[in-house]
Order: structure tokens, then sequence, then C-alpha cells
């Protein structure tokens, strides 16, 4: 098998192939021009916010640990031509129903939050086949679907945990069920199992308290997505995602591929729902899933992630400018405004501007067919950088 | 049954609806044969693909009556995974290659080699690791038995399509127990060069007894390589002959059915207007693979010029580079007003309209309706179907109107569909270059830019579209530059035919110019200067 590479050297053909692109200073620029844009917003921010690099930097640190894993769990959908998942809502209200099991068992620490997973796992991984086989129903609109879908899964949420709970599931328990008797409260406190993981290995570089936990699960899944478009599953993922027809004529399952890679964004959300909420110590029983949907896509988004392509890198990197736009935009807005309500405003602003405007291009790009834009897209940067004759 | 018998289709029919698109066709084809079916468009040939291959868009519409036999047994095809298991293997005349994929990727598509690791033990075959190593070597080995020195892990995006051609064919050859390959118009997006190649590339596969079912507009192709010729038409088998005692005219007629009128050469001393409408002066133009390098060239008004040459020599980079789609540089002057080069707007307002090459790519919105497709650029750029709303200083598009021209110009060329509003992606090759005349023709051009208006179209339409033209040409007095690789298309149709060579207008010639003369000038020898 080692002639493979020697045998790279084959017949040329008379002119040779022009694709292996090279990366100019202003190419890279041109291909990061989202993520690179929030970068200078953020470095605005927090010169003009005057804040503390240190309280700066640790709210970053405990922000990324709790955000990452959900962030990532949008990657596979994307790649596999699904777009952007607004229904990993239903994977966060997976992870919650966990929580509040474990909570209601008062199971403490780490096993309590290994429970609210393995609760979570089944639940997640039924509403992913459900959301998965709606979405191939719903071809060419699978981002408005999932974004009903969170809706609806919402409004059964809403039924089962403020109205059965205490007539048809006999819960009495006064820390996580109303006065009344029927109904969850508003906000449960996470009393066993909060800070879990983030407790699990804390260290402390200059001050700043690092949760070492949370960010090894967040390196393992990076590590695990890699593995997993180098595996036959990750290679149909991706091609179902290029072309349907294609795929389906190579005899790839396309249904199938499709509700998997929904399954595993779904599941994966479940999880970093979990982390989410161990990190942040409540849950806002009716309000903390549908949060996530927007945040998390906004942050993919701004990592330079578009409706069809979407690196665990965007993931990583968005996270970090959005989040850090976060931290910084209130004061930022007070120094400015006098008012650190206008800087809310601007980072509502923004983290909806983008989803609309990611949307947006990619509605425009569907007219013309995915290969014709590429090659002229090819034949411009020739033109680029061979230019000037 | 004889073992002999790679395919045998006994007593096929199908009908869309109640459309009958085939009708009892018979067909055998031995081991190491090479079988060529050829008809008009419309004749059944896709339909008969699409049944072997198990395409869903069978068994979705109520599949077929009549047995399909492989190797000496009866087979059920439900599926294209089936067809595939069966040793079927199939170059589709839409390519079916996804261009973010490497080479080697899209060549071991859904057949990638695997190592399995302690993960998949447990979870199935689906989390094994694939096996780069091997997944190069073979695509190597396929690349080489076709003989393309393509580098396998290179990207598809933006390769030329003749390259893609040769890799869907190293993707059907990779696979292990082949034993028919179905083409269905392999060369018709192929430079003759690349023809050539394809060509002895399937004689010698068939020499290893791989039987090959070859679907071809181009009947010198089709005489050069097929051992058996079965024409189609109208869903019928007309006629099965073996090559040796077919004859190119009798096939000819028997596809169209009909004679076939020999098209004339433009009527010699045909008054052409004096001045000129483009004046082309030193433009150079960087399309890949066919670069432009300081051309300088006349179009007298209302004539029709050819441009002609090698596969390569810059033809096709001069309409890309007018129109704006490639990034040129020079000058051009229509009616002595200079035109900004790299601004399709401009050259669009200028009067220049272009039927592109590349009419999947360029020419249509594959899912957009025939009407849309030929009534959107007149929209935009034309200020055509759109009416008022009331006394709001805002109009919008007149649907009326558009279907009205759409149903004109379906009448006027003959387009084969079920109306105005049919996606043009379901359209045969023919048919969708008619939508694309259709479109320009509605643009109402002062300049008409023709690239390869016949490449992939049989011969029926190409009759059709290129009167379509000559008639615009004498009717209203457009002017057409017509760039074709068919030297004997461009004889047919034009005044003066330019040759290129290395990026240059080399010379220009007559049409009626001696065949000799043509191939000198084509090779760079001598020349006639231009005008």
């Amino acid at each position: 098998m080692k002639e493979g590479v020697q045998v790279k050297e084959g017949l040329r053909v008379k002119e040779p192939l022009r694709v292996k692109e090279q990366l100019h200073v202003k190419e890279l620029l041109r291909r990061n021009a989202v993520p690179a844009l929030f970068l200078c917003m953020c470095v605005l921010g927090v010169l003009i916010s005057g804040q503390n690099i240190r309280y700066i930097a640790q709210e970053l640190i405990s922000r990324l640990a709790r955000n990452w894993f959900l962030v990532l769990s949008l990657i596979i959908p994307v790649t596999a031509g699904l777009g952007l998942n607004f229904a990993i809502v239903l994977g966060a209200m997976a992870g919650q129903v966990g929580l509040i099991v474990a909570t209601h068992c008062k199971l403490p620490g780490l096993v309590g939050l290994i429970t609210a997973v393995v609760l979570s796992i089944p639940i997640a991984i039924l509403l992913g086949i459900s959301a998965g086989h709606v979405l191939n129903k719903a071809r060419g609109r699978e981002m408005i679907t999932s974004m009903m879908l969170g809706f609806f899964a919402n409004g059964l949420y809403l039924l089962v945990f403020l109205f059965m709970v205490g007539t048809v599931f006999p819960i009495d328990n006064p820390e996580i069920v109303l006065d009344t008797g029927v109904g969850l409260r508003g906000t449960i406190e996470l009393k066993y199992c909060k800070y879990a993981l983030d407790n699990l290995l804390r260290i402390k570089v200059l001050g700043i308290n690092i949760p070492v936990g949370s960010f090894a699960v967040v390196i393992a899944l990076c590590f695990g997505m890699r593995w997993l478009y180098k595996t036959k599953l990750g290679q149909e993922l991706r091609a179902v995602g290029q072309d349907m027809g294609v795929a389906s004529v190579a005899g790839i399952n396309v249904d199938r591929t499709r509700v998997i890679a929904m399954v595993l964004s779904t599941v994966l959300a479940a999880i970093g729902q979990v982390i989410f909420l161990q990190n942040m110590g409540t849950i806002n029983t009716f309000n903390s899933h549908q949060q996530i949907g927007t945040v998390a896509i906004a942050s993919l988004l701004v990592g330079g992630a578009s409706v069809t392509s979407a690196t665990v890198g965007q993931g990583l990197i968005g996270t970090l400018l959005f989040q850090l736009l976060f931290i910084v935009s209130p004061a930022a807005g007070q120094r400015l405004m006098g008012n650190a309500q206008i800087g809310e405003f601007f980072r509502v602003f923004i983290g909806y501007g983008i989803i609309a405007v990611a949307l947006l291009i990619h509605s425009w790009g569907r007219k013309s067919s995915l290969e014709s834009a590429s090659r002229q897209a090819m034949m411009k940067e020739e033109a680029k950088t061979t230019g000037s004759m | 049954m004889d073992d002999n018998w790679v395919l045998q289709v006994k007593d096929v029919s199908k009908a869309y609806g109640d459309n009958p698109v085939l009708n009892k066709v018979n067909l055998s084809l031995k081991r190491g044969e090479i079988h060529a079916l050829v008809g008009e468009n419309g004749a059944g040939k896709s339909t008969l693909m699409n049944i072997l291959f198990g395409m869903p868009v069978i068994h979705e519409t109520g599949g077929f009556t009549g047995e399909v036999w492989l190797k000496g047994r009866k087979s059920e095809i439900k599926s294209p995974k089936d067809a595939m298991d069966a040793g079927i293997g199939m170059v589709h005349q839409e390519f079916m290659l996804l261009p973010g994929f490497s080479v080697a990727e899209n060549v071991k598509l859904n057949r990638e080699p695997t190592k399995p690791n302690w993960f998949s033990k447990v979870a199935g075959p689906k989390f094994e690791t694939i096996n780069l190593h091997k997944m190069g070597y073979d695509t190597r080995q396929a690349l080489d038995r076709i003989e393309i020195g393509v580098d396998e892990w290179l990207p598809l995006m933006g390769m030329p399509v003749g390259h893609r051609q040769f890799i869907e064919i190293a993707r059907e050859i990779d696979k292990t127990d082949l034993s028919l390959i179905v083409l269905d118009e392999p060369t018709a997006v192929l430079t003759e060069t690349e023809s050539s190649r394809l060509l002895s590339a399937l004689n010698k596969l068939a020499g290893s007894g791989i039987g090959v079912l070859f679907i071809s507009h181009r009947l010198d192709e089709v005489f050069e390589i097929a051992d058996t010729i079965t024409v189609l038409r109208d869903g019928e088998v007309i006629c099965t002959v073996p090559k040796h005692e077919a004859r190119v005219e009798n096939i000819a007629e028997m596809m169209v059915g009909r004679k076939i009128s020999n098209s004339k050469a433009t009527q010699p001393g045909r008054t052409t207007g004096n001045g000129n409408i483009l004046e082309i002066r030193n433009l150079s133009v960087d399309m890949p693979g066919e670069y432009v390098n300081g051309v300088d060239l006349n179009v007298r008004k209302g004539e029709i010029l050819g441009i002609g040459g090698l596969a390569g020599h810059g033809k096709l980079g001069i309409a890309n580079g007018l129109m704006g789609l490639c990034h040129s540089a020079g000058t051009v002057m229509c009616d002595s007003q200079e035109i900004p080069l790299n601004d399709s707007r401009a050259a669009l307002d200028a009067g220049l309209v272009f039927l592109s090459e590349d009419r999947r790519g360029v020419g249509l919105l594959l899912d957009e309706s025939i009407e849309d497709n030929i009534a959107l650029a007149s929209v935009v750029s034309r200020n055509k179907f759109v009416k008022k709303v009331g006394p709001l200083p805002i109009s919008v598009e007149d649907g009326k109107s558009i279907r009205e021209h759409a149903r004109e110009m379906i009448s006027l060329l003959d387009i084969k569909c079920t109306g105005p509003q049919q996606s043009v992606r379901r359209l045969s090759g023919g048919n969708q270059q008619k939508v694309c005349v259709a479109k320009a023709i509605t643009m109402e051009p002062e300049v008409l830019l023709v690239s390869e208006p016949t490449r992939g179209i049989d011969v029926g339409a190409k009759e059709r579209v290129l009167s379509v033209i000559k008639r615009l040409n004498a009717e209203k007095g457009i002017t057409v530059v017509m760039t074709s690789s068919e030297l004997a298309e461009l004889r047919s149709m034009c005044d003066r035919i330019a040759i290129m060579y290395n990026g240059k207008i080399h010379g220009i010639l007559s049409p009626d110019a001696p065949d000799a003369e043509f191939g000198f000038c084509m090779a760079g020898g001598g020349g006639v200067p231009g005008d």
C-alpha cells in the first residue's frame, strides 16, 4: 500500500489544474470577515467599557465553559445539510428533565450530574428521531421547521411541568413544586449538583478560576467530532450535506443519515444544557431552554460559519467573541450613552441580526446552484490573483 | 439462457401518467460489446437508463412493465443500490459528483475502504475509520486505467467538466464486480481530444469483458466505437443493426423519422451592413483553460461571425470576457461607445446578450419554471413584462404577459414540455438549450454572443436552434458572434470565421475556404491576416 503516495505522479494533464489556492493576508481577511469584524467590536468594547481585565477574563472563562458544548452541538446538522438546528431547544429540554429528576431525588454532585445525563439521553434520542423524521418531510425548509418544532415542544413541556406535575405525576417536593402542589416552580435551585463538573478540578491561574473539568469535556468533544468525520458515518454525513441526490444515487440512505445527524445534535445539546445549568446553579424552569437556541446559533455564526458550512474552530472562536461582547457591552453602553440598557439592546440586536443576515444570504445563494456559484467564485479569485495583465 | 448476455431488456414499457414513453423495448448486450443507443430528445433513452439503474423516479411513478435480465437471470432492480450490487455502473449526464469532495472521495463515495476500531466493534461498521491510504491508492489505479493524470486529492470544485466526466468513469470502473457500464452522453461536454481519449478508454474496458451501453448524439463517435447500434424513436426500438451493416445517413434518418436537409451555407454575396458594431482592441481574458491574450477583432453590423479553434486556445474566452463573466482587460467599443469591461450589467445595457456554453450553470435557473427562465432576465435588465401598480411609483412583474410570451416561445422553438410552468431541470438538454435561446431572443439583443449552441443536444434540436439563430439574424438584423468547436456548424452558419490560436486571432477565413486551410490555421500555421 505504500505505493499510494508514489503513484501520485501519474500522467499530467495538458493544462495544470489551478485549484490549489494561495492564501494571502487579504484573502484570509475576506474569508474571515465576520469574526474579524466582531473581534474589532470586542476590542473596542473592552477599551470603552474600561472594565478590569481580570474580571473580564474570569467572566469569559466561566461563560466559555458553559456555552462551548452547546454551540458545538450545532455543527453536525450543518455539515449534514440540515442548516442551523433551532431544534437543539428539544435537546435542552431533555437535559433539563434529567436535571429536575436528579434534583428531585436529591442526588449529590457528580452522581446527580451523571444521572441527569443518563436520563436525558434516551429522551433526547427520541426527540431527535422524531425531529429528524419531521425535517425529512420538510426538505428545503429545515430551519424554520426546526424553529417551529422548538415552539411546539415548548408547549408540551409547559403542559407536563406546569400542569401534570402534581396531578398526573404525584410529586410532592416543596423544593421544586409550587406551593399549590401543582406545577414546578419558575426557578429551581440546583442545590445538589451545582458546579459538580466545574469543581471536579479547578485551578487558579493569575487569580482566575479555571474549571478544568468542563473544559476537559469540551476538548473530548472536539476530538470526538474530529474522529467522527474520519469515519464512514462522518463521510456519509458530509456527502448528504453536499448533495442529497448524489448521495442517494451512491446508495447512501439519505433520510436515515439526516435522522442520525439530528439525534447526535439533540443528544449533544442535552448534555450541553446539563453542563450549562450546573454552572448557572439554577434552572429557569420555563425559560432556560428557550434562549439557548438563538444564543448558540448566533455564536456559531459570529465565528464565521454559515448555513451550509461550520467547523469546530468556528464554533469555539464564535462563542468566545460573542460572549466577550456580552460581557463588555452593558458597561460600554453605560460609558458611551450613560445607559447600560443601550449596550444590552445593541447586543440583542447583534445576536438576532446576525442570524437574520445568515438566513438571508442563504436564501439568496440558493437561487444559483452550488456548483455554478463556486465555479464563478473560483474564476473571480483566479482573476484577482493573476489579475492585471 | 446464454451466459454471454450481460443485459437483456425484454418488452419493457413505461408510461408517465397517460403519457407513454417506452413501448415494448427490447435490447440485448453481450460481454465485451459496445452497444450504442441513439435517438432524439424524448425518444425514451433516459427513461430506459433510469429503469436500468432503479432510479426512484421510475418507482414513484408506478414502475414499469416488462423484464430486465442480467447475466442470464431475471432481476428486480428497485433502487440504485440494487443496480450497483448487480454490477451495473452508470455515468450520468448530469454529473453525480460532490464538488466539495476530493477526487478520491468522490470515486469511493459510499464504498470507502475502512478499518475497524474499538468503537466500531461495539457500535457497528458505520463507525469504522476510513482508510485514506487505500482510498487514494485504489483511485489512482482507476484513474490510471483510463489514463487521466489528475491528482486524486484535489478537490473537485473548479475542475473542468472534461475531468469530471473521467472521474465519473473512474468511479464506475473502480467497482470490483462491474459487468455493465452505462454512459449517458459521455462526450457531450468533452473537447475533441478528450472525447477520443474517452473512446479509447471505453474500447479498453470492453476489451476486459465489460459490456458498454453508450448513449450518444454524435453519430461519428457511435460509428467509431460501437459494435451494435440500436435506434430508439418515440419510445420504440426502430432497429438494431451491427455496425458494419449500418450507414450514417440511414441511422440519422431513422432517428428523426424524416429526411434531414443538409443545412446550406449562407447565400454568397449576402449584404451585411458596413459599419462595425463591435470593435475589440487588445482584449485579454483570464478564463481558466481558455485564456485570451490580446485579441483585435471587428464585428460588422448584421453579420454572423464565427469563432473557431481547438480547445484551450481561447475561443470560449472572448464571449465570457465581453460579458464580464471572466476578468478581462482591453477596450471594447459597441456602436462607437466604449463598454466598461468586467461589468455584466454594462454589457447587457449595451445590447450584448450571451448564450453561454454552460447552460446549466450560467444560462438557466434549473429549479425555476420555463416562463420565469425566459422572462426574468428581461424583467431585470430590459424592463419588459412589468406593469405599474395604480398610481404608485412601483412596478411588478406582469404574470399574464410572461405566460403568453412563454407560450409563444414554446411553440416557436418547439420546446417539448408539459407547459410554461414546468421546471427547467426536468427538460432534456436540447429543450434546455431552446429555453436559453428563448431567453436570449426575449432580451432583444443588438449583438448575440452564442457559445457552443449545439453542444450535447440532438440532431432535431440542433437544427431548430441554428435555424432560429439564422432567422433572428436575417429578419431582425441581429449581429451574431458564434463560438463553436464544430467547424461544420460554423461553416453552415457564418459569413466569416475567425480562428483562434494561442489566445490570439490567427486568421479570418471565409466559410467556403478548403478544409486544409482551416486545419492549417487551427494548428497555428500560416494564417490569413484579419481585417
